[in-house]
């Protein structure tokens, strides 16, 4: 329904969006997940027709909107800080785009009910704005944003300046809810969680231009490239090199890696690479054979990661392992069982959870 | 077992050794500026609420004095009122364009809208003259160009002369009280409002108008107030015709000696001042709070597009214009001859210094026997024992104000009205008070300072409280630990933090003495006369020479009143405390 293409623009002289193209469907719920200050928010308001890009289209349901002022568009847009009218109070402030929109007075006070009622304020109706906490604000924004009924709902980082314990609880509220008015959503923030939490999909944005896009989990197992993995807390990175073609093999400073090439690109042999280890593919390993005549050439064991472990954490539905390997580098995985400070231990990992990727050009 | 006297276990009247300067002298710091504010303000105003009685009551409220308040009453409205409306037009485009955008040469245009603000009274009505008198430039220009045998422009002594000095004075409120408004308003309501569907002028109308309507109606109040007060703009400007309250209570006491009727305006006056101070406070002093803070300057952006362009430079030009040329006038008519021979009509020209020699020479139709330039000596003498006396008066009323103690709701106001009373009605209760030796005007030249300091305090007091308030406790006590003495403290701790704003009241209270010319009238003595009151003199008379000489020492206050605010801007303390 909405297509984004090409979109350039610059920041004071220097470009901050090069080439941004994206679609969002009917019904689904989008995240734009990015550094900060990595022109999300431009983007939101470039859609919303608040600023001009330097070239690049914004198309509806095919149509070009370069045309269309920004109070004809019917998209909503939820501020980051909420922009409330501090002169109206609640009810009138959720009112607003109804009146706007010329709805009668009798419908008007229905709907605002209606969207009040629906994030949990109605008892709020008649309160100055000024007199609300964080959370309620930001309901309150999200109410009137909703209240006209827009096409597109657009949310710039709206759970920004909630606690933790708020925004866990918010997170998933707000993707109900989402749902429940199956209007297509983009949703802006920097935090990989909260994104994980609300999105149908998620586009990860760097320096720029979109570097890849999907599922959740889809980006989570199978990021696209290092920078994709570092921001989404993936810190597994071992370096090496290719010596295999099939089955995909790199020798590292730990050992022999198997696993799936997940770079742009083929595999060359002698290409370096980054081997990322998904967290929670890690089991510990049976007993190292000694070399002995029964036994195989004595070859080491590939997939095998060994080291001393740091800590271990426990996370509620498992432990956080944490471990350095002899040549110093750290490692975390999520295991079920817990282990003493400065153990030996090794750690098999299965081949689908070895990533190849390499450097962004 | 010996008692070791600790903190804890010592005697209260122990423990109060230990401590600042405020611990020691609480009865100093209120009692003198309050004795000083009782004989030399509340005194006089009684004697001047005393003739408004006799008036009233001994001579007889008829309906022929009815009209005598009533005349002057309604003429004040009137044209405070057009002056007003006058004002915000011209002053909302210039807020407009301050509160949106960025422009070049933004903060020297900001600095010349203040300029009209300090300026006193009689250099305005110098200037005007300079400009549109019968002597002035344009229609000496007009005459030269047209071939004229008389001056075509008669625009001093009418109402339209008052109104154009009263914009050139307050057009500055307008622009900064509802500029800075406008800037201050986070785009994002305005962007919010455009998102969910309206259109720029509904957004103007539902979210831009009514959050911008306390600066709004603080603007409109104040510039109505001052316009309300005026005195030396109506005097020297309006005419014989033209009579405000302020004028009539100074014709009716110097010229028809009727001193009750006077006092009876002064009453009135002093009346309708109060209301519209409690209107302001009441009406302007809510203030919207913000909801999200804000970044600073984030609202403005470089004007977009011809149209937006042409607003911005047509403001910026009409403001320049309408505020420089003025001024301009003034100092180049003081250094320009004119020579129209009655036959001829060929324009000479010729830059002089003429005038400002002649100030130094006493010619003996001089009017005070003295050369004019003593004038100058005469204001600058007593401008400096006015910024003595006020500064003192002032800082011990704001050391006591800086305190919390119940006093203060009773002393802020106090201190305040002196603001709101004008300074005719102070000229006449002093010269119905001190009429006798040895406290009269005659053999007690302190009496001017002291109105003068009365008429600053206000704002000495008004800029030094912030400031020592703004010092913590915790800093005079640690200093106190340390070993300092309490005038050690206050040497170390308060006075570096309090001398800047200290430096901004003398400034203050400097300029105000110098231009200060309501009271002055009532009580110089034509042997000291001070520099307004000369100019005022000498504009009176006929002749090139006195008109050049009353413009050249129009010229020297206002490149000194201008020298002081440069001063204050570099000082970047808010130039006329908090409005």
């Amino acid at each position: 329904m909405l297509e984004v293409r090409e979109i350039w623009k610059n920041y004071e002289g220097k470009p901050l969006l090069r080439g941004v193209s994206f679609e969002v469907a009917a019904g689904e719920t989008v995240c734009l997940l990015g550094a900060s200050g990595s022109g999300k928010s431009t983007l939101l308001r470039i859609i919303a027709g608040l600023e001009t890009p330097e070239s690049g289209q914004v198309l509806w349901e095919g149509r070009d909107l370069s045309g269309v002022p920004v109070h004809r568009r019917n998209f909503g847009l939820m501020f980051q800080d909420y922009a409330l009218f501090p002169h109206k109070r609640v009810d009138e402030n959720v009112a607003f785009g109804l009146r706007m929109q010329g709805a009668p007075s009798s419908e008007i006070k229905e709907r605002v009910s209606e969207a009040l009622e629906r994030v949990n304020m109605l008892a709020f109706a008649r309160r100055r704005v000024t007199d609300l906490s964080g959370g309620e604000q930001q309901r309150v924004a999200l109410a009137r944003a909703l209240a006209p009924r827009p096409r597109l709902l657009m949310l710039d980082e709206p759970l920004g300046a909630l606690d933790r314990a708020l925004k866990e609880q918010v997170e998933e509220e707000l993707r109900r809810l989402l749902h429940s008015t199956g209007i297509p959503a983009i949703y802006v923030t920097h935090d990989q969680e909260e994104a994980f939490a609300v999105a149908d999909r998620l586009i990860l944005l760097n320096e720029g231009r979109v570097v890849q896009t999907g599922s959740p989990p889809q980006v989570y197992e199978q990021p696209a490239s290092l920078w994709v993995a570092k921001f989404l807390g993936l810190n597994n990175l071992l370096p090496g090199r290719v010596i295999q073609e099939n089955p995909l093999q790199a020798e590292t400073e730990a050992g022999i890696f198997q696993g799936t090439w997940a770079a742009p690109g083929k595999a060359v042999i002698g290409a370096p690479v980054t081997l990322l280890l998904l967290p929670r593919g890690a089991v510990l390993a049976a007993e190292p054979q000694p070399a002995g005549p029964g036994s195989s050439t004595g070859v080491a064991p590939i997939n095998q990661l060994s080291g001393i472990v740091e800590d271990s954490v426990f996370r509620g539905d498992g432990f956080r392992l944490n471990l350095n390997t002899a040549q110093g580098r750290e490692f975390s995985f999520f295991v079920n069982r817990e282990f003493s400070s400065g153990e030996a231990v090794s750690l098999s990992v299965s081949e689908d959870s070895v990533r190849f990727l390499q450097e962004d050009e | 077992m010996a008692e070791r006297t600790t903190p804890e276990t010592a005697l209260p009247s122990e423990r109060r050794q230990v401590g600042t300067l405020h611990n020691i002298t609480p009865l100093l710091l209120w009692s003198l500026p309050l004795v000083f504010l009782g004989v030399f303000f509340f005194l006089p105003l009684g004697r001047v609420f005393g003739l408004a009685v006799q008036a009233a009551l001994v001579q007889g409220a008829d309906a022929a004095l009815l009209n005598r308040v009533w005349s002057p009453l309604g003429f004040t409205i009137y044209q405070a009122a057009l002056s007003t409306l006058l004002t915000l037009i011209v002053g909302l485009p210039g807020a407009y364009v301050f509160g949106r955008f960025h422009f070049p040469g933004k903060s020297a245009l900001r600095i010349m809208t203040t300029l009209p603000f300090i300026m006193p009274t009689v250099v305005v009505a110098a200037s005007f003259n300079a400009l549109l008198g019968s002597r002035g430039w344009v229609n000496v220009l007009l005459m030269d160009v047209f071939d004229l045998s008389a001056p075509p422009i008669q625009i001093l002594n009418s109402l339209p002369a008052i109104l154009l000095a009263h914009v050139f004075y307050n057009t500055t409120i307008v622009i900064r009280v509802v500029g800075t408004a406008l800037e201050q308003l986070d785009p994002r309501m305005e962007q919010a409002a455009r998102v969910l569907g309206a259109s720029p002028w509904r957004t103007f109308w539902e979210v831009t108008l009514p959050l911008l309507r306390p600066a709004l109606l603080s603007a409109l109040l104040l510039v109505f107030m001052f316009d309300f007060t005026s005195f030396g703009v109506i005097l020297l400007l309006g005419g014989p015709r033209y009579a405000t309250i302020e004028v009539e209570i100074y014709l009716q006491a110097l010229q028809m000696l009727n001193l009750p009727l006077a006092g009876l305006l002064s009453a009135v006056q002093l009346f309708f001042t109060l209301l519209l101070t409690l209107a302001y406070s009441a009406l302007a002093g809510r203030r919207i709070v913000q909801v999200a803070p804000r970044v600073q300057e984030e609202g403005l952006r470089q004007p977009h597009g011809w149209r937006e362009r042409l607003v911005v430079w047509g403001t910026v030009t009409v403001l320049a214009l309408l505020l420089v040329s003025p001024l301009a006038a003034l100092s180049l008519r003081s250094v320009t001859r004119l020579e129209t021979a009655r036959n001829e009509t060929v324009l000479k020209l010729a830059l002089t210094f003429d005038y400002y020699q002649e100030l130094f020479i006493n010619r003996r139709s001089s009017l005070f026997y003295v050369p004019p330039i003593t004038a100058a000596r005469n204001s600058l003498a007593y401008a400096a024992v006015t910024v003595v006396l006020s500064l003192l008066f002032g800082s011990l009323a704001a050391y006591s104000l800086a305190r919390p103690s119940r006093l203060n709701r009773l002393l802020d106001p106090l201190l305040m009205l002196p603001l709101g009373a004008s300074a005719v009605t102070l000229g006449l209760g002093y010269i119905v008070t001190f009429n006798r030796p040895p406290l009269d005007v005659r053999s007690f030249p302190l009496l001017i300072p002291i109105a003068h300091s009365l008429v600053a305090l206000p704002f000495v007091v008004r800029t030094l409280q912030p400031a020592i308030a703004s010092i913590p406790a915790s800093l005079r006590q640690a200093a106190a630990v340390l070993g300092a003495s309490p005038w050690r403290v206050w040497r170390e701790v308060d006075l570096p933090i309090v001398a800047r704003a200290g430096l901004v009241s003398a400034i203050f209270s400097f300029t105000i003495s110098l231009g200060e010319f309501g009271a002055t009238t009532f009580l110089s003595r034509p042997e000291y006369p001070t520099l307004p009151v000369a100019i005022f003199r000498f504009l009176s008379q006929p002749g090139a020479l006195n008109y050049g000489q009353a413009l050249a020492m129009a010229t020297l206050l206002m490149l000194i009143c201008g020298l002081s605010i440069l001063v204050l801007e570099r000082l970047r303390l808010p130039v006329g405390g908090d409005f």
